[in-house]
């Protein structure tokens, strides 16, 4: 095998193995994988976010409409700040609600918007007034427990 | 044989191991100072990464594919019992790039490029080509071992990458274009759950090691092989099953180290 062709294969070997490891780093690496071509930005506080993750989907009437772009923490409303990407050709009025969802019984968390009746639309930048914060597990059991203790000595002083 | 001369023997055969250790250590180390002169001889080192790198590129390509292929469909079926079908993407990439794409691509390396060294370096010591080699006043080191080391350890790193992402790609076809996941959550939870310093990272690195052992293995073993076909014979068997076990000891002491937390 000639010199020049030897190389040229080399070549080629060492290119295929810098393109692998280059989809490795960037598919493992948080860079937008979707094929939306321009999204806008609009932003939502809430308590608790309750495993909802970077890229995850944003969701209205079950169709995905964008995705979580960063989630930060508010030191001085110790609020979790979320940044979401909405499609440009989606629109939402001002007063659409933003909770956050679980995907089948165990699953991930996403976002759910639900679009409320105002005329005018939100603008890029803006923040969803409405919010409701993840449930969380431990949170509603512990709850209940609290109440079922504090019925049961209510209940015995009313028997007797 | 009497039963008195059997710890005779376990003894003699100890000893001859440990013998055979060393020796191979202060091979390890001749051949880490032969490595500049390597260096020093690029169009060598080119040669031995066509040899062992692109003739090897098409077990790796489909080795990869397969495990790909097989590992959505086991993972798809016990996933789907939880209801997180949806964590298929993740499950392929961390299993892939952190241990089967290292390991696997490790063993068919030393199946494929380490026999071929080892078979190839017993031929040149039977036929009497690196004595002559060294009459000549040239290194037989330098210009026949250190170059196919260096390409060996080059080699390594780049079928391993190529290993998992086959892997990834085979994994997506079956998992989103034949049993119909979300795409979205196939990459999406990939990304979150795979960290490029900690996963990719730490892939890449036991890859590299794997190729230090596997490529002076095969070295040694052809190096040291008796001058004869039954010999050469014999080396090429014992390269595939000390290289495999030498590869996975070091997989299970670096994923203790590098995958335990603290």
């Amino acid at each position: 095998m000639s010199k020049k062709q030897t190389e040229t294969l080399v070549g080629g070997f060492v290119l295929l193995g810098l393109l692998a490891i280059l989809f490795l780093a960037l598919k493992a690496a948080n860079l937008a994988s979707f094929s939306f071509d321009s999204t806008y930005t609009l932003q939502a506080r809430f308590d608790e976010i309750g495993g909802l993750k970077v890229q995850a989907p944003v969701k209205s009437a079950g169709v995905t409409v964008g995705r979580i772009a960063s989630i930060t923490f508010d030191n001085k409303t110790f609020q979790a700040l979320v940044t979401l990407q909405i499609d440009q050709h989606y629109q939402f009025p001002t007063d659409t609600s933003a909770k956050i969802l679980t995907a089948g019984l165990l699953g991930d968390r996403y976002l759910g918007l639900e679009a409320g009746g105002d005329d005018k639309n939100l603008k890029p930048g803006d923040t969803i007034k409405m919010v409701q914060s993840a449930i969380v597990l431990e949170s509603l059991i512990s709850s209940f427990l609290y109440n079922k203790a504090a019925e049961s000595p209510k209940d015995a002083g009313a028997k007797k | 044989m009497t039963l008195l001369a059997f710890p005779g023997l376990v003894g003699r055969r100890c000893l001859a191991l440990l013998a055979a250790l060393g020796h191979a250590t202060l091979f390890f180390v001749d051949l880490l100072r032969h490595l500049p002169g390597a260096l020093r001889r690029p169009y060598l080192c080119i040669v031995q990464v066509h040899a062992i790198g692109n003739r090897s590129l098409s077990i790796i390509g489909a080795s990869g594919a397969a495990v790909g292929l097989v590992l959505a469909l086991q993972g798809y079926m016990t996933l789907s019992r939880y209801g997180q079908s949806d964590s298929l993407g993740l499950l392929v990439a961390v299993a892939l790039v952190r241990e089967l794409g290292p390991v696997l691509t490790a063993l068919l390396f030393a199946g494929r490029a380490g026999t071929s060294l080892t078979a190839e370096i017993g031929l040149m010591k039977s036929g009497e080509q690196l004595a002559a080699m060294e009459m000549m006043a040239v290194d037989p080191r330098v210009r026949v071992l250190a170059p196919r080391f260096v390409a060996g350890i080059f080699c390594m790193p780049v079928l391993g990458a190529i290993f998992s992402v086959v892997g990834i790609l085979a994994a997506y076809v079956i998992g989103v274009l034949m049993i119909g996941l979300d795409p979205g959550q196939f990459w999406s939870q990939m990304q979150d759950g795979v960290d490029v310093v900690k996963d990719v990272g730490n892939g890449v690195v036991k890859t590299v090691v794997f190729g230090v052992a596997a490529t002076f293995i095969a070295l040694y073993i052809g190096y040291e092989s008796q001058a004869t076909p039954e010999g050469v014979a014999l080396a090429t068997t014992r390269t595939v099953v000390v290289s495999s076990l030498v590869v996975l000891f070091l997989d299970f002491i670096l994923t203790a180290l590098m995958f335990t937390a603290p």
